[in-house]
């Protein structure tokens, strides 16, 4: 049988770190937009998931 | 002997002949080319030979003959499964998935083609017994054929809803297609390929019971594959961001659909989407009901 978790968020990338606590999804934190971007789009890549943004300095990468 | 040849033999014939005709490939490449087209082919020339062999095997008092019909029932219902154990199993690999109210539509199409080619072939052996001359059995038998296949034409998309160009636009990450919220897409390179490249359609239901069929998600789903497979979709597996996603406005029930196309023209697409089968399993009619009336009023 095929088990999957879907409509989870595997992984947060935010350059604000006081907008996270106590994540249960892994936090990568970027020093500046470029890096968010480009920390999301290989994550992204990597989980096979969606990058939605939360606009407030956060990334959610989940995976649908 | 020699007649009831004639009557197997005719009945047959024609049977398997409907069922061939039946059997296009088109864009959707299926029943698929050759294998799958060999064995509804063959499925159906069974079908004729039952159908066919029924009226012989009354007229020699043979009754239990009639029992070869429940299994022949029996047998189509079998192909209507194993259509949908194979479509199922190969949606998973599509970029955009038929989705389990299409594939269930498409196995039911085909269980339906068998009853065609088994009912023409036992017109036609029918005729050819009582009348004794084939032509009026081939006459009979192509008047029945087109009479199930003209009432069996189910309706298209484009004969219940007007589709007409919509605008994509941004709200923050919110993708938007006149107004209503599609998704939320994080990357700005993303958004840019969406401003610049997408294509959008707004599905509007002509009435109520558009609004109710047009409102099924596997409906939608059936829109979002039809359009991908004739337009082409720029997507791969790890770029979900590219799946085409119909959403509902919800004050007037008008569906929405962007699309990232390979060919993006946007008179194809708004095609591709008239084009689009109503499924059966979508279809409602609230507007039959007493209530249904009242409630549109």
């Amino acid at each position: 049988m095929d088990t999957r978790l879907n409509e989870v968020i595997l992984a947060i990338v935010t350059t604000d770190s006081e907008r996270v606590i106590h994540s249960s999804a892994p936090v990568f934190y970027a020093r500046d937009e470029e890096e968010r971007e480009r920390v999301a789009l290989l994550l992204s890549k990597i989980t096979l998931g969606m990058v939605h943004d939360l606009a407030n300095g956060c990334f959610v990468i989940v995976k649908h | 002997m020699e007649n009831y040849g004639r009557i197997l033999v005719s009945g047959i014939a024609v049977g398997s002949i409907g069922r061939l005709l039946l059997l296009r490939v088109d864009y959707r490449q299926y029943p698929s080319f050759p294998r799958g087209y060999v064995t509804h082919l063959v499925l159906g020339i069974i079908a004729a030979a039952l159908g066919a062999i029924a009226v012989p095997a009354l007229a020699e008092k043979e009754y239990t003959a009639v029992t070869f019909l429940a299994l022949a029932a029996q047998q189509f219902r079998e192909i209507r499964s194993m259509e949908r154990d194979s479509l199922d199993r190969v949606d998973g690999t599509e970029l955009v998935p038929r989705g389990s109210d299409y594939i269930e539509d498409i196995a039911k199409t085909f269980e339906a083609r068998n009853y065609i080619a088994m009912v023409t072939a036992l017109t036609v052996s029918l005729t050819v017994y009582l009348s004794g001359n084939i032509i009026s059995g081939l006459l009979a038998g192509t008047m029945v054929f087109l009479s199930i296949l003209l009432s069996l034409k189910g309706e298209k998309i484009g004969d219940i809803a007007h589709v007409i160009k919509a605008e994509i636009s941004f709200d923050g990450p919110l993708l938007m297609v006149d107004g209503v919220v599609l998704m939320n897409i994080g990357l700005p390179k993303v958004r840019q390929k969406y401003l610049t490249r997408a294509l959008a359609v707004r599905i509007i239901p002509r009435d109520d019971n558009a609004r109710a069929t047009l409102g099924n998600i596997g409906q939608r789903q059936a829109l979002a594959h039809n359009a991908a497979i004739q337009l082409g979709i720029r997507k791969d597996v790890d770029e979900p961001e590219f799946t085409p996603i119909a959403r509902r406005n919800t004050e007037s029930g008008d569906i929405v659909l962007a699309i990232f196309a390979m060919e993006p023209d946007i008179e194809c697409l708004v095609e591709a989407i008239k084009q689009t089968p109503v499924l059966e399993s979508s279809k409602r009619k609230p507007l039959d009901s007493p209530a249904g009336r009242k409630a549109a009023d």
